[in-house]
């Protein structure tokens, strides 16, 4: 495994003001993510997990401190420059699979590509691959609502994929899934780190998942208390 | 463009939504195309009028008549060019459904005064000479198929005829057209002095006056200087310009333009609410799919547009359907009324004006909505769902 440094975050302080009460996520957090590692994010509710997760995603900003992707800073990026930046280095895949209700599976794992200068061909090209590397080349007709749980991540799995980013972000991918569904997916996200290098942080409740990943972090009041594996 | 597909989707996802709100929008430019071409129909006598032309009639009624006199006198006046004179004949052909417009005019100085008719010289001089010929306007004639040396039995449901009916034969002896497709040629016009002849009313009248001005300035000095000089007379006379004079004429029926506003207004207001509503709906329901879109790397402005795209869709579907509709009724109305609204025609001037109105009504009714989205922020967006 490549000791490159993915993602830095230096000092990062996140709080909200909820009325008159001011809340504090982090409060000086530093971390670092290697190139084509595998992190499970664990802690309780409320400990700051997907605020970590939208921070690294660049769908939050800190309050104050520095978080840089492969030694750019993003906390100082506009709207515009973040989604830019996102679209290009990015695959997201959430708990309850976020697809388009109205787009079939080809539809959907298309949606990252329509941000490129890709041809229709091009797109197609790649849109087949990513389904037939989550299994599914036979479903690209069909509507999220024709399929299991199981099927629809997948589908996540390869809209995520299929414009080839950096970084995997995975908000508790298994949390909605039983326990055989869950392991095929944690078994292709676990092929997607080893097989094709790509670095995937998850955060997750569930141990079981946790042990597909190469190291865990556990996140309690927005400190990193033990590291496990 | 590759957005487009996502917009359609979008836009069709919920197919009964999506009729009952183009049907909305249907109605109010069915509504819109049809009314404004009747407008424009009723108002066609107003536009057309020449700007320095004026109607003299009694001030009692247009229907009183004016003693003869009146047109040597009204010819002296100062600033006046040419007069003539008409009178009401109330005609139909053959039946009484066929109503025909007629009137009997003075044959030396009708086309002088109406100088936008066209009709061919030989045609003006041999009618001039027949005292029992007619000439006929080109969208009468072409209504019964009439042609020159026909003779045509006008009948009239006012005067009788001194042979005890009430039936003239008249002689074609011309058809006459316009210089403007929009000038008014469903009528006929015949001998003013062979119908005060044959008639049994008698009486030295003239229905009204048509005069011209030699300079359109003066209008309001001659009609003045006309008003005062019979002020106090048996009849009394009220001039005014022709575009005055029709557009009373056609108010007598209420003042259309305000009716008319009203409907439209009332129309578009009530879909304005209707769509503008089913548009906040249907991108609130979205939040959590907008939200992804932008984790996925769609900017806010594209999101932005794409929700104006797609109001401008709805607008122009139900839009252009209802001003098709609309088209379709009013060629259908025009042909089953040519003689009475001969200018009943949805034209570029309607279409032009209604295509504004649907891109106004999509960018009113998704511009909340597309500003919510695009000032969505994404952890609140997945929130919120």
């Amino acid at each position: 495994m490549s000791e490159e440094v993915l993602f830095d975050l230096a000092e990062v302080s996140k709080k909200f003001v909820k009325g008159k009460e001011q809340i504090s996520i982090f409060d000086g957090l530093n971390m670092q993510i290697k190139k084509g590692d595998f992190v499970a994010i664990m802690g309780p509710s409320g400990s700051g997990k997907t605020t970590l997760l939208n921070l690294l995603g660049g769908v939050d900003q800190p309050t104050s401190g520095q978080v840089s992707f492969d030694q750019k800073r993003i906390d100082k990026l506009s709207e515009g420059q973040l989604a830019q930046w996102r679209a290009n280095n990015i695959g997201f895949i959430f708990q309850f699979y976020n697809l388009m209700p109205m787009l079939n599976a080809y539809r959907n794992v298309e949606l990252p590509l329509l941000l490129t200068n890709l041809s229709g061909k091009e797109r197609a090209l790649r849109v087949a691959n990513a389904l037939k590397l989550v299994g599914l080349e036979d479903r690209a007709k069909h509507m999220p609502s024709e399929m299991s749980g199981g099927q629809q991540q997948r589908v996540a799995i390869a809209r995520a994929v299929v414009s080839d980013p950096k970084l995997l972000l995975c908000d508790e991918p298994t949390g909605d899934l039983d326990r055989k569904t869950a392991d095929e997916i944690l078994e292709t996200l676990q092929l997607l780190n080893k097989e094709f290098g790509k670095t995937i942080v998850m955060v997750t409740h569930d141990p079981s998942a946790a042990k597909y990943a190469n190291h865990t972090l556990h996140l309690d009041k927005g400190e990193f208390v033990t590291e496990a594996k | 463009m590759k957005d487009l597909y996502l917009v359609y989707k979008n836009l069709t996802r919920k197919k009964l939504r999506l009729f009952l709100t183009c049907f909305a929008i249907f109605i109010a430019f069915l509504i819109f195309g049809a009314i404004t071409a009747l407008q424009g129909a009723l108002n066609s006598g107003v536009e057309m009028s020449a700007d320095n032309r004026l109607i003299t009639v009694n001030k009692i009624n247009f229907t009183q008549p004016l003693p003869f006199s009146y047109v040597n006198k009204v010819k002296s006046v100062e600033g006046v060019k040419d007069v003539s004179y008409a009178n009401w004949f109330g005609g139909f052909y053959q039946e009484a459904a066929n109503q025909v417009v007629t009137m009997a005019v003075d044959p030396d100085t009708y086309f002088t005064v109406y100088d936008e008719l066209v009709i061919p010289e030989e045609q003006l001089v041999q009618w001039q000479s027949n005292r029992r010929g007619v000439l006929v306007g080109e969208r009468i004639a072409k209504s019964f198929n009439w042609k020159v040396g026909d003779t045509i039995p006008m009948s009239s449901n006012i005067f009788t005829n001194k042979d005890g009916t009430q039936t003239w034969q008249l002689q074609i002896d011309g058809i006459f057209g316009a210089q403007d497709q929009k000038t008014d040629t469903g009528y006929i016009v015949f001998h003013y002095k062979y119908f005060m002849e044959t008639q049994t009313w008698g009486g030295d009248n003239v229905g009204w006056l048509i005069l011209t001005t030699t300079d359109s300035a003066l209008n309001e000095q001659v009609s003045d200087a006309i008003d005062i000089n019979f002020a106090n007379s048996a009849a009394e006379t009220e001039t005014s310009s022709e575009a005055a004079f029709n557009k009373a004429f056609i108010e007598q029926i209420g003042n259309i333009g305000l009716i008319i506003f009203g409907v439209v207004f009332m129309a578009f207001f009530t879909i304005l609410i209707v769509v503008g509503n089913t548009m906040v709906l249907a991108i609130r329901e979205r939040t959590n799919e907008i939200a992804v879109l932008k984790t996925l790397g769609f900017s806010s402005i594209r999101i932005f547009k794409m929700i104006l795209i797609e109001s401008c869709l709805l607008s122009f579907i139900g839009g252009l359907l209802g001003l098709g509709a609309a088209f379709v009724i009013v060629k259908g109305a025009s042909e089953a009324m040519a003689r009475f609204l001969p200018n009943l025609v949805l034209d570029q001037g309607i279409v032009l004006q209604a295509l504004g109105y649907m891109l106004l009504l999509g960018l009113v009714t998704g511009i909340v909505p597309a500003i919510r989205a695009l000032r969505l922020n994404i952890v609140s967006g997945f929130k919120g769902a």
